[in-house]
């Protein structure tokens, strides 16, 4: 499964590398941008979230998990034609991945399972109630911290 | 003649005063004699000083019981330094060190045999830890594990590796005790305990000089990140104006009021907040929001 994935992995990379040579900069800015609307997306359902954790808006079972299927759905893209390679910090506007993404795939790819783990299990626990709620943002604010340590290089 | 005597004269003066200014300074005698060590308490200074974050080995995950074999490198304008094996292996690392020498490396910078240390090591930070507070972190690394990896010496150039002119840095540049004024509100001087001393936020946070002496007329105003990526943020309130709420959680958490999340060294000083006391997060949260503002430059 894990071969099967890095060929189609290296696959979707020549192709697009491909087409962002016949395309140059917009290819890789496309999939840069997407990439930050991809994480806007995580942090507003993560917000709605915390703010019923923290207690500043009442708990609804209702809203907690639709808010909690739209992360795990975010969460779960298909990272093969997202993180493409020349696409770190430095290389396109607007970029804070690290170059470890590409020499440490397997470590990235290690911490986007957590937090697809870690959002899957908040679709279950915030339909539940609120203390299994709080108890799941733990969870998917261990894996956000984990990668951003690791993969986001600091604010230009 | 007598004008090279004379000029002999002054030259050896100089010298001899230079190796006066220069000279390793020491702690007085009895120093924590009178305190109880308890490992418990030195595992939260530990983790407010983020000792684990520099000092594990660059690949180690967080762990229970850190190994702090060293090696992560800091690039800096001066050359690279290597963070070195501070565990409890007594050959490799300073399990074969007394409290006083250990006291004398962490809150003066100067090693058991009498050399300075340079300051990527934030002793100008960690001088303003108590005599107990030193003793309970002490009593806690013994009882990490050891490592026998042998310390990286640093890649400095001249005249930054002669040691002993870091002497005379200390005396010119490093601030004696604490640059925010003694407060009246005891959080907010719990807070500047654990920001100024343990936490050391300023060495990140507040711009450097041309010798690398951090400018306290800038305290915590952000600074450029010295990886040459991007810029450590200005968290004074005219830059950051988040609620003392908001920055508990974000000690806590790691998230932002807007859930983005903690990224790089900063993430490792939540991993290490997160494990203080909650009142010692309200503490450094009332300390960030008591900071004078500054713009930023």
């Amino acid at each position: 499964m894990t071969r099967l994935f890095g060929l189609t992995l290296a696959a979707c990379t020549v192709a697009v590398a491909a087409f962002a040579g016949s395309h140059a900069n917009p290819a890789l800015k496309g999939a840069v941008d997407a990439r930050n609307a991809q994480m806007s997306m995580i942090g507003y359902h993560t917000g709605l979230l915390g703010g019923m954790a923290k207690g500043d808006v009442p708990y609804d079972a209702a809203t907690a998990t639709a808010a909690a299927e739209n992360l795990a759905a975010a969460a779960a893209m298909n990272r093969a034609v997202l993180w493409i390679e020349g696409t770190e910090q430095g290389a396109v506007e607007g970029s804070r991945a690290k170059p470890e993404i590409w020499s440490d795939a397997a470590g990235f790819e290690e911490k986007a399972m957590m937090l697809e783990a870690a959002t899957a299990a908040m679709v279950t626990a915030a339909g539940t109630d609120l203390d299994a709620l709080r108890a799941a943002m733990g969870d998917v604010g261990a894996s956000c911290g984990a990668c951003h340590k690791a993969y986001r290089g600091p604010r230009n | 003649m007598a004008i090279w005597r004379g000029l002999g004269l002054v030259a050896l003066c100089a010298a001899g005063a230079g190796w006066f200014l220069t000279a390793p300074a020491s702690l007085p005698d009895g120093y924590g004699a009178t305190h109880t060590p308890d490992p418990e308490a030195g595992q939260l200074v530990f983790a407010a000083s983020g000792c684990a974050s520099c000092h594990t080995a660059p690949e180690a995950e967080a762990a229970e019981a850190p190994v702090l074999a060293g090696g992560l490198a800091f690039p800096s304008d001066f050359g690279t330094f290597y963070a070195p094996n501070i565990s409890s292996d007594p050959a490799a690392g300073i399990g074969g060190w007394s409290l006083p020498e250990f006291a004398r490396a962490v809150t003066l910078g100067v090693s058991p045999g009498g050399a300075h240390y340079y300051p990527a090591f934030p002793y100008g930070s960690y001088q303003n830890m108590t005599d107990g507070d030193v003793a309970d972190l002490y009593a806690y690394m013994q009882t990490l594990p050891a490592s026998d990896t042998v310390s990286r010496p640093h890649d400095v150039g001249f005249p930054f590796n002669i040691r002993r002119g870091l002497g005379l840095w200390k005396r010119a540049f490093l601030p004696s005790g604490f640059v925010m004024p003694d407060p009246d509100d005891p959080v907010v001087a719990r807070g500047r305990y654990l920001a100024e001393g343990l936490a050391h936020c300023a060495e990140c946070h507040t711009p450097r000089n041309a010798v690398g002496a951090l400018q306290t007329d800038q305290w915590m105003a952000g600074a450029p990140n010295p990886s040459g990526k991007g810029r450590i943020p200005n968290i004074t309130p005219a830059a950051l104006q988040w609620s003392q709420g908001d920055l508990v959680e974000y000690f806590t958490s790691g998230f932002t009021p807007d859930y983005d999340s903690a990224g790089g060294e900063m993430a490792e000083v939540i991993e290490n907040l997160s494990q203080l006391p909650e009142a010692d997060r309200e503490a450094l949260a009332a300390y960030v929001a008591a900071l004078p503002p500054i713009p930023s430059p």
